[in-house]
């Protein structure tokens, strides 16, 4: 339509052509910086798959971010140079399609996730040998011991976790009883997730885990931690009244500590572990009951070691 | 030239029903005219937006500050399972279907619906489910609130033991809301296969078209998975068997794939005709064809196909195989690529466009945008060990915000806008609108785009409480959320006050192509009647300077001297 104007053109203009090498590598340094970013929106990398995790995290910011930047930009763009005139009422260029532009553009997306796709796959390989995930069916009658020996490389546990509406509990091999996880560095610890009511889940964001507790199933589970500290456990998957509050700490300390820690514990008498819900649920019992129906909490349980709910956590 | 098999006229249907009001009592009654119940449908919804938007208000006030201070932790959560079912089954599905009521029998040149009182009556359930739904909060025990997904065993825990109690109304609920959807579907599907006018294959159909068969086409296929896990659930909760309970040997697991067999799928049922609002309206308001008509067309139903089998996605850490999450993850980041093909198809239409940023664009664009980030934000989600981290936090809650109101939500909007002088024959109020637009935009961004990082961070969703640590994002997350709130204000003055006494509105006031602006504004209650124009063009014909039907200018002269 607009030939007439203008001289016969080969391929791309070539203002054209240099806008869009300027503007693609602007996207390409924006999108490496937001990539590098990325690491800081996580919590502190605390166990040997957390790297893994957040170089994958990073990598897909930085591919979503140049898509993003990418097309938005090209939004802008259109409006800054393609709006309509007022009182303009003529059409704009009439291009139906082409083929081989819709054939690009297919090939590229589908490149792209599949090469995400197959980087993934590798990830979770790497994932599964660091902490392995095995899922065993009571009903079977498969004792949990059974589950334990899968993971043979474990070099502490199984320690038992039972989740219950609405606490944790920690059953050290040795039968220490404790309200927080306590974790040698560098160890490769092993978990038998046990729930004796509804779904929860195993969610420790500073060690990239998270993983349903099923009632009915046991589940193995292995961990490396790599960073000393106080991280925060959090059941992830909502299991009524008190969820929100089904929280307690993971402390992970030199190997020392972690010893002494087991020998010091073991010789404390038992006592009411950490149970938020029960003190809430008394309190609302004594402010009249009011709100929507809800299941008792559990007994708090009767552990050696209740914890420190009001210890500053790291992550 | 005529492609179609079966003449429309013979497939009329007796109309209106003898003794139906004309006026507006006519909304109120049991009329089986598309274009009336299309309105009931989008009225009724907008009504329970306004529920559900207060509902998730109280919310947003409970999380301002971390502990459980305004509301108990029970009620916070009842209040939360509702919100999301409100929003869900009483906004969503009914608002788009009734642009389906509106759109599909007129944009395909069909008098009507293929089955009328079928029509009627699957409206009528809504109000029915409404009722049930909402009737639970006034049961001992208040309303169901184990989440909008019901998971056993929380959803069968039933405290005090009553047979009526929220989660029985729940499900009840929920089943109603399945059968009135079920003939919805037949009703779409049987219409655009057998009611087009002549001339008009498959491939001269507008998008919109397209994408409501795709979707309903998902709903006839996964609805009954649901209501199966819905009644094997309810016999759990009342008659003591045990599908999914452990203790007698269930599997709870199971009710998740019932479950997501069919809500995956949904998103696609919600997405999928906004998709068609979006290609609609970016033609009109660039003034240019479709980039790519027929790529667009059929990717609807390639993400129908591939919607169907990447359920597990949202099981990946409930102990699923490796092998299967695997396979899991390559189908469900597949779904990218004919989505990607529809949003360069728009960004192609832009391309030397002659834009008009009337309010419907703004909203189509903003809406697209936030497409763009959320299906980003999807990808991510897809990805099994970025799932681990982030699945079940906020950042699940911030991505589907992104679809489910920032694009859905904004696609509505824009339809509602853009086709309010079509059916209400009166022209709406563009100041007006771009407050709304400017309102919502930056509201929906304050409030869900920080609960992005609340959540790569470690925020649960689903807490009435919370640590310190995430107080600033729910602070301006709940800022954004009452910005939302104020922006519902402009948008009912306009819509209430520009149906009163709005400008009458042309025929065409957009200069849009396609069989609906071929008829007067409103147009009359059995679309063309008995002169069913004939289609000889694709759609979005613009700039080609050729008529979309045989004697165009006659049904250009009728609808304007209507
Ligand atoms: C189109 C409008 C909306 C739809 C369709 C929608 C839908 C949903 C759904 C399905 C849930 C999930 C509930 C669950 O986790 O089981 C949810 C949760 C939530 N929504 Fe919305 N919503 C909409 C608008 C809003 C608005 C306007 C706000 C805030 C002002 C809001 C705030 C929330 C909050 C705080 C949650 C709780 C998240 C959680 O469960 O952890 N939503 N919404
Ligand atoms: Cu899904």
């Amino acid at each position: 339509m607009t030939s007439t104007r203008q001289s016969p053109k080969k391929g791309l203009p070539l203002r054209l052509l240099a806008v869009i090498l300027v503007s693609t590598a602007l996207d390409a340094a924006v999108s490496f910086q937001v990539s590098r970013w990325a690491y800081g929106w996580l919590p502190v990398p605390a166990s040997t798959a957390a790297p893994y995790v957040d170089n994958l995290f990073s990598l897909e910011v930085g591919i979503g971010c140049f898509v993003f930047v990418g097309c938005v930009g090209f939004i802008i763009w259109s409006l800054l140079f393609s709006r309509a005139e007022k009182y303009d009422e003529s059409d704009g260029l009439p291009i139906e399609g082409n083929t081989k532009l819709e054939v690009t553009w297919t090939v590229i997306p589908f490149v792209i996730v599949m090469a995400l796709a197959f980087y993934s796959i590798h990830v979770n390989e790497k994932l599964a040998s660091l902490g392995p995930k095995q899922k065993y069916d009571v009903a079977l009658n498969q004792s949990p011991d059974a589950v334990a020996t899968l993971d043979a490389r474990r070099d502490i546990g199984p320690i038992e976790v039972i989740a219950r509406q609405w606490s944790w509990e920690f059953v050290y091999p040795d039968g220490v009883r404790s309200s927080e996880l306590h974790l040698p560095l560098n160890q490769r610890a092993n978990f038998l997730l046990i729930s004796e009511d509804v779904l929860h889940s195993f969610y420790i964001p500073a060690f990239r885990l998270k993983q349903d507790i099923i009632p009915g199933s046991v589940i193995s589970y292995s961990i490396t931690p790599t960073r000393e500290g106080r991280f925060r456990l959090r059941d992830a998957m909502f299991s009524g009244a008190y969820f929100s509050k089904n929280q307690t700490d993971v402390i992970v300390e030199s190997e020392e500590a972690y010893d002494s820690w087991l020998t010091k514990t073991a010789k404390r008498p038992l006592v009411q572990g950490l149970s938020p819900g029960t003190s809430l649920y008394e309190k609302r019992l004594k402010d009249g009951d009011r709100g929507w129906a809800t299941v008792p909490p559990a007994p708090p349980p009767m552990v050696n070691d209740p914890g420190n709910p009001e210890a500053p956590h790291d992550a | 030239m005529t492609t179609t098999k079966y003449d429309p006229r013979v497939l009329k249907a007796p109309h209106p029903v003898p003794g139906a009001p004309d006026n507006w009592k006519r909304f109120f009654s049991f009329n089986t005219d598309a274009k009336v119940i299309g309105i009931q449908y989008i009225g009724l919804a907008l009504f329970f937006l306004l529920v559900g938007g207060l509902l998730a208000m109280v919310m947003r006030g409970e999380l301002i500050t971390p502990p459980a201070d305004l509301v108990d932790p029970s009620v916070y959560n009842g209040l939360y399972t509702m919100h999301g079912t409100v929003m869900l089954f009483l906004f969503l599905f009914p608002v788009l279907n009734g642009f389906n009521n509106l759109l599909i029998p007129t944009m395909i040149g069909a008098p009507d619906m293929a089955f009328p009182k079928l029509n009627a009556a699957a409206f009528w359930l809504v109000p029915v489910f409404a009722f049930v739904l909402l009737s639970s909060f006034f049961v001992p025990g208040g309303p169901a609130s184990s989440g909008w997904w019901s998971y056993p065993p929380v959803s069968i825990q039933n405290p005090l033991g009553h047979l009526i109690n929220g989660e029985f109304l729940w499900i009840l609920a929920v089943a109603i809301s399945g059968v009135s959807s079920i003939m919805g579907a037949i009703n779409f599907v049987t219409t655009i296969i057998r009611m087009r006018a002549p001339g008009m294959g498959f491939f001269k159909m507008p998008v919109f078209v397209w994408t409501a068969w795709a979707a309903q086409t998902l709903q006839l296929i996964g609805l009954p998975a649901l209501t199966g896990g819905a009644i094997m659930l309810l016999f759990d909760l009342s008659f003591g068997t045990s599908f999914f309970r452990p203790e007698g040997g269930g599997d709870p697991v199971l009710y998740q794939h019932f479950f997501w067999f069919y809500s995956h799928p949904a998103v696609y049922v919600m997405v999928l005709p906004v998709f068609g609002i979006f290609s609609e309206l970016i033609t009109v308001y660039s003034r240019k064809p479709l980039f790519g008509y027929k790529f667009v067309a059929l990717a609807s139903f390639i993400i129908t196909f591939l919607g169907l089998i990447v359920w597990v996605h949202h099981m990946f850490y409930t102990g699923t195989p490796q092998w299967m999450r695997n396979l899991v993850m390559i189908t469900t980041m597949l779904i990218a690529v004919p989505t990607g093909v529809k949003v360069f198809a728009w960004l192609g239409t832009l391309w030397g466009a002659k834009i008009r940023l009337t309010t419907p664009m703004l909203f189509v664009l903003g809406g697209l945008v936030n497409f763009i980030f959320g299906g980003i934000t999807g990808v991510m989600l897809g990805t099994v060990p970025i799932d681990i981290h982030v699945g079940n936090t906020y950042f699940v809650v911030a991505h589907f915000h992104y679809i489910i109101f920032n694009t859905i939500g904004f696609g509505i909007f824009a339809g509602i806008y853009h086709w309010f002088p079509k059916f209400t024959g009166r022209m709406y109020y563009e100041g007006l609108g771009k407050i709304h637009f400017t309102l919502t935009f930056i509201g929906a961004t304050l409030n869900w785009l920080p609960l992005h990082w609340a959540g790569l961070y470690g925020m649960p969703r689903r807490v009435a409480s919370y640590d310190p640590e995430f107080a600033l994002w729910n602070v301006i997350a709940s800022i954004g959320a009452f910005m939302l709130g104020v922006a519902s204000i402009p948008f009912i003055l306009n819509i209430v006050s520009s149906w009163a006494r709005g400008a009458k509105a042309p025929a065409n006031p957009w200069r849009a192509i396609g069989l609906e602006w071929l008829l007067p504004s409103p147009p009359p209650a059995e679309n063309f009647e008995d002169d069913i124009p004939t289609v000889i063009s694709e759609p979005y014909g613009y700039g080609l300077g050729k008529p979309l039907v045989e004697d165009e200018e006659f049904y250009v002269r009728r609808s304007m001297e209507a």
